[in-house]
């Protein structure tokens, strides 16, 4: 059976209020037009998991759906600091949120540990930080054939991972490539996933016998949205919009201009 | 030879990017690494190997990247591995010389700040994180610190210590018994230092042409000492500066914007 949906469905369909959502993609593939309809849906209450939330999770802190964030970089790559990020933060607007800090060792590590199914990750990190000292979840163990000191996180397992790809047949089978980031970690960690694509083809030409590709049946829904990583990029297909990046620090300052710039993405109909 | 005209910033690239040689495994930051990484590539260094941790391995961007992840790196690299394979096989398995880092702030022993100003529950200036910092100050054989000299970021107390140079007190590192060596130069707009071989503290070892020891001592938030024979930072030569600049002209077109900062 054919997992093509739209955008609009395949959010109602599973992402719900209160979960673990990770959306992912390293500077490039990031997911924004589904980052976009959960906006435009409200729904609220959010555990955000991603490594370097920049300005879609900006956004999405702003619109006031997330309820805790897990991280290791948050900033807007480039320019400077994620505003309303900072205000939530700093000053709980729209609401206060939760966060929990990681570095990306640790992040890239938890994202693999829920792929294969293990209860934590198990890494040479963390040593003489203070990240130790703020976040319960970062705690030390000994191998037990060396007696070396190893750091351990839990592993991640978002309750939904959405990823934007290039490619998708029409089984639903997708093709990633480029920087891809923890793409294929987070969807095998996750009970729930999707993906946006640039296009669905009839058939994946010109690749290499090792190209990463996620089966069909590791994913819930793939919907095609054209675009769909705007102003991130895709490559082969268009390039990051440095622009927007640059006009975001202005947007993002104050709640105002945030708050009409949002409503614009709340008013607007579904991309694809 | 010549001594053209340059400015702080230029010299800081400059010092930073002599120190990498053709036989380094890189491991790249956004900024002023990236351009100190491309301007030796691009001069004294051509064999340097440049990783980001994106996933790029033996990239060759012709234009600096504005992010880690930017398409010039993959178009131009080896190739492209997965960010968890980038921090598990190649820069946790110590195949990477040396690391850039920097940070909001600094301490004499190369411990470095990239989370909080203030306290971390309430705190005055929420920063980036961490990002791939925590583990790149452990996992590379060296770190080379590059950063611009004022108050601000020389303090004597972190406000908290996000990477770990040397240790608070300058021997921590050792006592927890991390094999690779941690920061070994601190590269700024005056300066550069090096750590003392016993007590770990960096001490300034070259000043900028036409920069004061008093200058230096103004811009630091501690009583930072000088090495015995403290030299001058050779000037960056006419090459060198026009190739930065040339550096910086493309990025800023391919960009739009002004690059190499």
């Amino acid at each position: 059976m054919s997992k093509v949906s739209t955008l609009r469905d395949a959010i109602a369909n599973l992402v719900r209020p209160g979960d673990r959502v990770a959306l992912e993609g390293f500077t490039h593939l990031i997911p924004f037009a589904a980052g976009h309809e959960i906006i435009r849906q409200r729904i609220r209450d959010l555990t955000l998991v991603r490594m370097t939330p920049d300005l879609l999770y900006d956004q999405m802190i702003g619109a006031g759906c997330a309820r805790k964030l897990i991280f290791s970089w948050g900033g807007n790559p480039g320019v400077g600091s994620l505003h309303r990020l900072r205000d939530a933060v700093e000053r709980g607007w729209p609401h206060p949120i939760e966060i929990e800090e990681h570095s990306h060792s640790a992040m890239a590590h938890a994202y693999a540990a829920g792929a294969a199914g293990m209860p934590c990750a198990i890494f040479r990190g963390y040593r003489g930080s203070d990240l130790v000292r703020v976040n319960p979840n970062i705690k030390f163990i000994q191998c037990p054939f060396t007696g070396e000191e190893l750091a351990s996180v839990p592993a991640l397992r978002p309750d939904v991972s959405i990823i934007h790809a290039q490619k998708a047949d029409r089984s639903g089978n997708v093709l990633i490539e480029g920087i891809i980031g923890v793409q294929k970690e987070a969807v095998l960690a996750a009970t729930r996933a999707m993906a946006t694509v640039e296009e669905i083809v009839d058939r994946f030409e010109g690749i290499g016998t090792n190209a990463t590709i996620l089966p069909s049946w590791t994913l819930d829904a793939v919907v095609d949205v054209p675009g769909g990583a705007r102003p991130s990029y895709a490559h082969g297909y268009y390039a990051r919009d440095n622009a927007f990046y640059v006009a975001w620090d202005a947007i993002s300052r104050d709640r105002d201009s945030f708050t009409r710039w949002i409503d614009g993405v709340r008013n607007s109909g579904e991309r694809s | 030879m010549t001594s053209p005209a340059y400015s702080a910033s230029e010299m800081m690239t400059v010092a930073a990017a002599r120190a990498l040689g053709n036989d380094d495994i890189c491991f790249v930051g956004i900024g002023l690494p990236s351009a100190a990484c491309n301007l030796a590539r691009l001069t004294h260094a051509p064999r340097l190997t440049l990783v980001y941790e994106s996933g790029t391995i033996e990239t060759k961007p012709t234009v600096l990247p504005l992010s880690i992840g930017d398409g010039e790196l993959c178009e131009t690299a080896l190739t492209t591995v997965s960010v968890p394979e980038m921090f598990q096989y190649w820069l946790q398995g110590g195949r990477i010389s040396v690391g850039f880092l920097g940070g909001a702030q600094v301490d004499r022993f190369g411990n470095l700040n990239s989370t909080v100003i203030g306290s971390y529950d309430k705190p005055k200036v929420r920063l980036p994180g961490s990002g791939g910092a925590t583990e790149i100050a452990t996992g590379c054989q060296r770190i080379y610190i590059v950063m611009r000299h004022n108050p601000r970021a020389f303090v004597p107390k972190l406000d908290f210590m996000t990477t770990l140079g040397h240790g608070p007190t300058g021997v921590e590192r050792r006592e927890l018994g991390v094999k690779t060596e941690g920061p070994v130069l601190i590269v700024t707009d005056l300066c550069t230092l090096t750590p003392h071989t016993d007590t770990r503290e960096f001490e300034v070892v070259s000043l900028h042409p036409g920069i004061t020891q008093e200058q230096v001592r103004s811009a630091t938030g501690w009583d930072v000492r000088f090495c015995d024979t403290v030299v001058e930072t050779q000037a960056p030569t006419t090459n060198e500066l026009e190739t930065l600049r040339d550096l910086n002209a493309r990025t800023a077109r391919a960009h739009g914007t002004v690059g190499g900062e």
